[in-house]
């Protein structure tokens, strides 16, 4: 086994809101209004970001904004070595995505394999006018040529080391964590 | 965690009610993917499926090969000779030519019962039991599972009955194993000559009279009637079994309650279930078809997923990537 | 051939209720004294055999040698050195070989082979029927002239009440038993292992109990009316013991074995489909198994044969419905009845041998089964407390069909003699 776990925080609730409202607020610029854009919230987390996004972009600009959420783990290119994951979250997508600004919001980037799944899957839906993705939180490691269009904070963590964000709908309280862990 | 579903699908009996559950749960992303326009996902892109059918079935070997192509797999179709009935390549040697020609998948259908446990124990590929002999029919048994959880919320608690002639039915057997692990109550009603030896030690109630399990049941599962076993003596004619057995309008307008009904199909229209009841509004036959691609789906999910030693070593490894 | 002593063994002969430590001299193929101290004639050989047991050699009624026809599985010199590795000194071969030994021919070619083989003694049981067709009596005095000790259709029941009848009338005269394989064939048809809840569970066509019993009150019936002799092949219900009980309490000349399988296994063991579980009459209910026991122990049940039925490996390697029935037996027959009914605390050790050794012999009129002096020197010498697991590829048997590899057993044959001859000895 490895050596003790060294957990930092990162953010905090408030700063967590912060994020968020500036995370709003560039979507809204980056699809130049809310006529055309569509949230699509990355399952898990990612989907409780979008639903909050999605608030805050109603509060600001009075209108309401499409959601979804995808589950990619039908489109992931590595079952083999992870292996089955027991529940498959729901997908539910607007009916059609046909020159629509959908933006992709997820809570944290890593790899890039995750969004590259969501990209095929979204193609499967329809063709959007735009694809946008836009993260909380950018952990740097990318394994593909994938970036973010707007990031709420960055985050230089090592190979080893976790992000955890948690989210008061799903664990209770809204926290940003790097867990450190020695190489194995 | 659940128990991994192991290398194959042989039968309901050896699961868990936590790993039915499983492939239950698992089959409800699948029925969206079946809705939408592009009914198709990557999953099982570059697997090889062989569906290998012994018997002739159209609608399982259709439901399967429809599960294997929205998952993205290749597959082939083989229809066998009977072992039993010609003595073309043996069962062995078949299952040696196919672990030859890697393939991924093998779904069996097979007139021996215990013919797919066979296959399992000697090739490395992934087995699903499509029904071998009188033995078992697992995924029939689990799309009967989810239809009757998708209509009455739970299977736990709800009494089931299955009627017709359950020694020679695979069906029977695999809905029996499958309501008694998630905790229905079930019930079987057919000729006596038409009842295995030993049944109610399985924890299954006996109804005489079609009328008695109507009274009693939630759901009527209705198995087809075959005319070779009037031809073999078990019954003196179909019309007799029509008359007596028979899943009528009449009689289902005397029932307590609005009573469920499945069809394993093809259906015996004016033997064991009346055409009226059939297309009638509390028949979900058409429901099942639906979620037997679900189910199908979910299972081959399941089972091609790779394995579970090599899930636990990158789960360690890539704690938060996503 | 040298004389030969075997010294200081545990000497066991149900037919004089001899049980002491003694030696057994041997002369000229003949017993010639049993007691202690025993002098030893010129130039024998002297094996010491402290601690073993010397019995009279076994003698199985039911072995199937499949020679002349499907010499594929077994053939008389494979068979008969298996039944000496299982420490069988004769076996009682049955007919339904291809051709059938329906004639004097047939029988005199099987009494040849086994001379040439020159391990275990094999006394031919004759067909009943022509090509066992269950039509046209075969001609027993034909049959027994050529060396046949008893008539069966087995393989087959004789299903006929009338040919049953006939043929039981007719055997009287040559004094030979008629063994009948009871089933009653329509209520047995397409059945592939016992039917209870097992069958119901793998989905299988059951055989229930009753097509045996029906044809064993049946067999019981005739004898009572005809005066034959009928011996009931390989029992395996509870049903059918009690039937033979109060057959015997009513004095019917009604005999009856019972094979190891029967009192070792249960349904139970077909649950995986091993085909190597598939034989007839199929493994039943404990209840059953309990029933044999005590058959076995009260004597309703006279002895125990083996029903060795070889098998070629691929024909067992398929589905369960189509793979024959049947399983060797000759060289595990001993290890599972020490094992299981002396150890299991079901028969004395001498009540064992009689059952395996004395009764056969008596029941079926052949010689040995006994140690008395100038008797032919067949006799068998084991070890009752090596253990010993079951090891299919040292069977001396062509072929591997049992469901016993790899129990644990006690009771290894040292030594087989027939006619002061060493057939085998065992490492």
């Amino acid at each position: 086994m490895t050596g003790a776990l060294e957990r930092s925080a990162l953010l905090d609730a408030p700063a967590i809101a912060r994020a968020i409202d500036r995370i709003a607020s560039d979507i809204v610029t980056l699809a130049g209004g809310t006529e055309r854009l569509v949230l699509v919230g990355i399952q898990r987390r990612g989907v409780e970001l979008a639903d909050r996004i999605g608030a805050r972009i109603r509060d600001r600009h009075g209108a309401a904004v499409e959601h979804g959420a995808l589950d990619i783990t039908l489109y992931r290119d590595d079952l083999n070595e992870i292996g089955p994951r027991p529940v498959i979250g729901e997908t539910r997508l607007p009916r059609t995505l046909d020159g629509r600004i959908v933006v992709i919001v997820d809570d944290v980037l890593f790899t890039g394999r995750t969004i590259r799944a969501a990209l095929d899957q979204i193609a499967d839906f329809g063709r959007p006018a735009r694809i946008g993705l836009a993260v909380l939180i950018d952990r740097g490691g990318r394994e593909l040529p994938i970036q973010a269009d707007i990031v709420g904070e960055r985050v230089p963590a090592g190979p080893h080391d976790r992000v955890d964000v948690l989210l008061v709908e799903v664990d209770g309280r809204d926290a940003v964590e790097l867990v450190r862990r020695p190489p194995p | 965690m659940t128990e991994p579903l192991g290398k194959d699908l042989l039968g309901l009996e050896p699961l868990s009610a936590e790993q039915i559950r499983l492939i239950l749960d698992t089959a409800e992303p699948f029925k969206e993917v079946s809705e939408r326009a592009i009914k198709k996902v990557p999953t099982l892109r570059g697997k090889t499926i062989v569906n290998l059918f012994f018997e002739s079935s159209t609608r399982t070997r259709i439901s399967f090969e429809f599960a294997e192509k929205r998952l993205s797999a290749d597959t082939v179709n083989v229809a066998a000779q009977d072992s039993s009935v010609s003595k073309g390549e043996t069962l062995v040697d078949t299952a040696r030519n196919l672990e030859a020609m890697r393939i991924d998948m093998v779904v069996i259908r097979h007139g021996a019962s215990g013919a797919a446990r066979f296959l399992a124990e000697r090739i490395q590929s992934n087995v699903i039991n499509a029904g071998d002999g009188k033995h078992e029919h697992p995924t029939q048994g689990l799309l009967d599972l989810l239809t009757i959880r998708d209509k009455l919320g739970r299977v736990r608690g709800s009494k089931v009955c299955i009627c017709g002639d359950i020694l020679h039915s695979r069906v029977a057997r695999s809905n029996i194993w499958g309501l008694l692990k998630l905790g229905a109550e079930v019930a079987v009603c057919g000729p006596y000559s038409l009842l295995p030896r030993g049944i109610e030690e399985l924890g299954v109630t006996i109804f005489r009279r079609i009328e008695e399990a109507i009274e009693w049941a939630d759901v009527l599962n209705v198995l087809r009637l075959q005319l070779e076993r009037m031809n073999a003596g078990f019954i003196p004619s179909l019309r007799e079994y029509y008359r007596v057995f028979g899943v009528t309008l009449e009689r289902l307008e005397r029932a307590p309650r609005e009573l469920l009904i499945l069809h394993p199909g093809p259906m015996n229209r004016g033997v064991e279930i009346d055409s009226r009841v059939a297309d009638g509004p509390h028949s979900v036959i058409l429901h099942q078809v639906t979620n037997g691609v679900a189910v199908r789906m979910a299972v081959l999910y399941l089972l091609a997923g790779g394995r579970p030693e090599q899930a636990e070593a990158a789960k360690r490894g890539r704690e938060g990537a996503e | 051939m040298k004389p030969m002593v075997l010294r200081g063994g545990r000497v066991i002969d149900p037919s004089s209720g001899r049980d002491e430590v003694a030696d057994v001299v041997i002369r000229d193929g003949r017993i010639v004294g049993v007691g202690r101290n025993q002098g030893a004639p010129d130039g024998a050989d002297v094996h010491d055999v402290t601690g073993l047991v010397v019995a009279p050699g076994l003698i199985d009624l039911h072995t199937h040698l499949r020679e002349p026809g499907q010499e594929d599985r077994e053939t008389i010199a494979t068979g008969t050195a298996a039944a000496a590795a299982g420490g069988f000194t004769a076996v009682c071969s049955m007919p339904n070989t291809d051709p059938p030994i329906d004639n004097q021919s047939a029988v005199g070619f099987v009494v040849k082979q086994a001379a040439a083989a020159g391990a275990a003694r094999v006394y031919p049981i004759g067909a009943v029927s022509l090509g066992q067709k269950g039509e046209q009596l075969a001609e027993f005095g034909e049959l027994v002239g050529a060396g046949a000790v008893a008539v069966s259709d087995d393989g087959h029941p004789v299903a006929s009440g009338q040919l049953m009848r006939t043929a039981l009338e007719y055997a009287r005269a040559f004094e030979i038993p008629v063994a009948d394989h009871c089933e009653e064939p329509t209520l047995a048809a397409g059945g592939v292992m016992h039917e209870g809840v097992v069958s119901t569970r793998l989905g299988l066509k059951g055989i229930p109990s009753v097509a045996e019993e029906i044809m064993v009150a049946r067999n019981i019936l005739l004898a009572g009316h005809t005066g034959g002799h009928v011996h009931l092949c390989h029992m395996s219900t509870r049903g059918s013991v009690e039937l033979i009980r109060r057959a015997k309490e009513a004095g019917l000349p009604v005999t009856a074995e019972a094979c190891p399988h029967h009192f070792s296994l249960t349904h139970e063991a077909c649950a995986g489909y091993d085909t190597n579980a598939k034989m007839n009459p199929p493994l039943r209910e404990p209840e059953d198994m309990e029933a044999i026991r005590r058959g076995l122990r009260d004597g309703t049940i006279d002895a125990i044969a083996t029903d060795h039925a070889p098998h070629h490996y691929d024909a067992k390697e398929r589905e369960f419905d189509d793979a024959p029935m049947g399983i060797v037996g000759l060289e595990t027959a001993l290890g599972l009845s020490l094992t299981l009914l002396v150890e299991g605390g079901h028969l004395t050790l001498p009540q064992l041998i009689a059952r395996m050794s004395t009764v056969p012999a008596r029941i079926f009129h052949l010689p040995g089964g006994t140690l008395a002096a100038g008797h032919p020197a067949d006799v068998v010498v084991f070890d009752p407390a090596a253990r010993w697991t079951v090891d299919v590829t040292r069977f001396r048997s062509k072929s591997r069909n049992t469901p016993f590899a790899g129990w644990e057993l006690a009771g290894r044959v040292v030594r087989t003699i027939v006619g002061g001859r060493t057939v085998f000895v065992g490492v």
